[in-house]
């Protein structure tokens, strides 16, 4: 089977984002870039699928050059070949769902495998519009995958239990936290990894217009909770919390 | 001037508590304009008929035997019928599970931008939302004629209900032919109420130190209360407890009356899923945990011997 795997440059999760005074963005100087975590969780999902059902597995990412880093360090994990899709700024998820089609249209892949959301705009929106784009049945937040013959079965951790839903490929999986834990890449692997083949188009090249549908006007840091008292003891927490708050 | 969709959820003809919260949303936009509300299912009518005294101008109610279980491309499809039938500007839905799974393919049927998880509403294009684990709040401005948004549920006060009035309209639902199977829902039986429900919530870190430990203090206390239990990303990580009890930026956004930290850290990610609670409890055995700096009461000690005092205390107190 083919899988198409999408993965996003993001900043690292421990580092704590600081706005710019403007508001125009967040500061990226000097901070270090990861794959989006739940990407990561994606790509080892797609390499696990391949090893059992034979394959290839293809990186798609959109973003600047610097990308490349984050679609090698996928190559490097045992991903086949990557495609970088050349993008200044920030590309909406409306917009990058047309560019993912765009490049599926290309490669006719079984499977495309996407994280459930990236951890800088949280918005979660990729994997869903890109599943409605191509008509093609979705199954988002996934916390297992099985492949049986064409059939797709995906357990998915939603609100107030466990459901399960089964398509025939071609679909749309989105990765959840539970899915699996990432390898790390092996030496060799890093090695190899260089000289895989990366591809680059641009947007007009795939003929996708990027103008964002949603724009980001500005951004602020969150007002702050007020911190409140410690408690010396337990009967001091339960009395406060009983005739101060009302709570108990 | 808008014309607001709100889609409420239902579950065996109830409607879902989170629902509330985007009616909350849909009349803040529908300010001078109208909203609707609308029900999908097998057999919504009780669900709709439930939801007649928020004011809104219809409650339409989409029935159909393709709908008695939730999959994202009939009930997306049902939705964009129902918008455009309502020449809606605006569509509207929580940011449950559902929300998130459907909204997406919602908007890409009706050209529309969308806004995930707002936390408020500017005007009738420009929306509040947390971004990056909560650290930064984002201004965003959708361009497009139709609008899509999921709703924070936290962040919206729960509509009240009036009289009812009026009566609900029929929507004649033509859900089309899925290609995604639905094949089973296995509840988790549990007697603790769900924790987007819940006004008292329990919640565990790494400081319960092990499965067994997370059993021994967050389950007891919370059972003592009737409170829902949640988790750290951490623990959920490591197995401890299952992935839909977390309670963060990536897992559940609740904001209960009163929510326990107990050997919760306070990683961002975490308090990004809790701090609209109304009253927040830590206790933690590090002074410097940054879970102080949010919570209303913080108690430094060892779980294993708090709880139980705890427990004591409020058995106490509510004889």
């Amino acid at each position: 089977m083919k899988i198409l795997v999408t993965v996003k440059r993001v900043m690292d999760y421990n580092v704590k984002p600081k706005v710019k005074p403007d508001g125009s963005g967040v500061v990226t100087d000097g901070v270090n870039m990861i794959v989006n975590p739940f990407d990561e969780i994606a790509v080892e999902e797609s390499l696990k699928l391949k090893e059992k059902n034979g394959g290839e597995v293809v990186v798609l990412s959109i973003g600047t050059k610097d990308t490349t880093t984050q679609i090698r360090a996928a190559l490097a994990m045992g991903a086949d070949r990557g495609i970088l899709v050349l993008a200044d700024g920030s590309v909406d998820p409306d917009a990058a769902a047309r560019l993912i089609k765009a490049v599926y249209e290309q490669e006719k892949p079984d499977l495309v495998v996407l994280g459930k959301q990236a951890i800088d705009d949280d918005s979660s929106q990729a994997g869903q519009l890109l599943a409605e784009y191509l008509g093609l049945p979705q199954a988002t937040f996934a916390s297992k995958v099985d492949v049986a013959g064409k059939t797709v079965t995906v357990t998915r951790e939603v609100d107030g239990g466990l459901e399960t839903i089964s398509f025939d490929m071609p679909g749309v999986v989105t990765a959840d936290l539970r899915l699996n834990t990432p390898r790390y890449a092996s030496l060799p692997g890093i090695m190899k990894a260089k000289k895989k083949e990366v591809k680059e188009f641009t947007p007009a090249a795939l003929g996708v217009d990027i103008a964002p549908k949603v724009k980001v006007l500005k951004l602020e840091e969150p007002k702050a909770r007020q911190a409140g008292q410690k408690v010396p003891d337990v009967a001091t927490l339960v009395g406060k919390l009983r005739n101060e708050a009302k709570a108990l | 001037m808008a014309t607001v969709l709100v889609i409420a959820e239902q579950a065996g003809g109830k409607v879902k508590k989170a629902s509330l919260a985007a009616i909350t949303a849909g009349q803040q936009l529908a300010k001078g304009g109208a909203m609707h509300i609308g029900v999908l299912g097998e057999n919504p009518a009780d669900a709709a008929a439930s939801l007649l005294g928020y004011g809104a101008a219809k409650v339409h109610a989409a029935a159909h035997a393709g709908l008695a279980h939730y999959l994202a491309e009939p009930f997306a499809k049902v939705v964009a019928d129902l918008a455009k039938a309502n020449g809606a500007t605006h569509v509207v839905l929580p940011a449950t599970a559902q929300g998130k799974d459907v909204a997406p393919r919602i908007a890409a049927r009706l050209g529309a931008g969308m806004a995930s998880d707002i936390s408020a509403v500017v005007d009738d294009k420009t929306f509040k939302r947390p971004m990056w684990a909560g650290n930064v709040v984002g201004a965003v401005e959708i361009t497009t004629a139709v609008k899509v948004v999921t709703v924070r549920v936290s962040e919206f006060a729960a509509a009240a209900a009036g009289a009812a009035a009026g009566e609900v309209a029929k929507f004649a639902a033509d859900p089309g032919t899925p290609k995604a199977k639905f094949i089973k829902f296995e509840e988790v039986k549990s007697a603790r109420p769900e924790l987007t429900e819940a006004s008292i919530i329990v919640s565990g870190g790494r400081g319960t130190k092990s499965k067994e430990g997370y059993k021994a203090t967050v389950e007891p206390l919370a059972d003592l209360l009737g409170a829902a239990v949640g988790a750290t990303r951490a623990i959920v990580d490591d197995g401890w407890v299952p992935n839909d009890w977390q309670v963060g930026q990536t897992g559940k956004v609740v904001a209960p009356q009163l929510y326990f930290a107990l050997g919760i850290s306070g990683a961002i990610q975490h308090v990004a899923g809790m701090k609209g609670s109304k009253t927040i409890v830590a206790i933690n055995k590090d002074p410097d945990a940054p879970i102080f700096q949010v919570a209303d009461y913080g108690l430094v000690a060892d779980l294993a011997k708090a709880v139980p005092e705890l427990m004591e205390e409020i058995k106490k107190v509510k004889g």
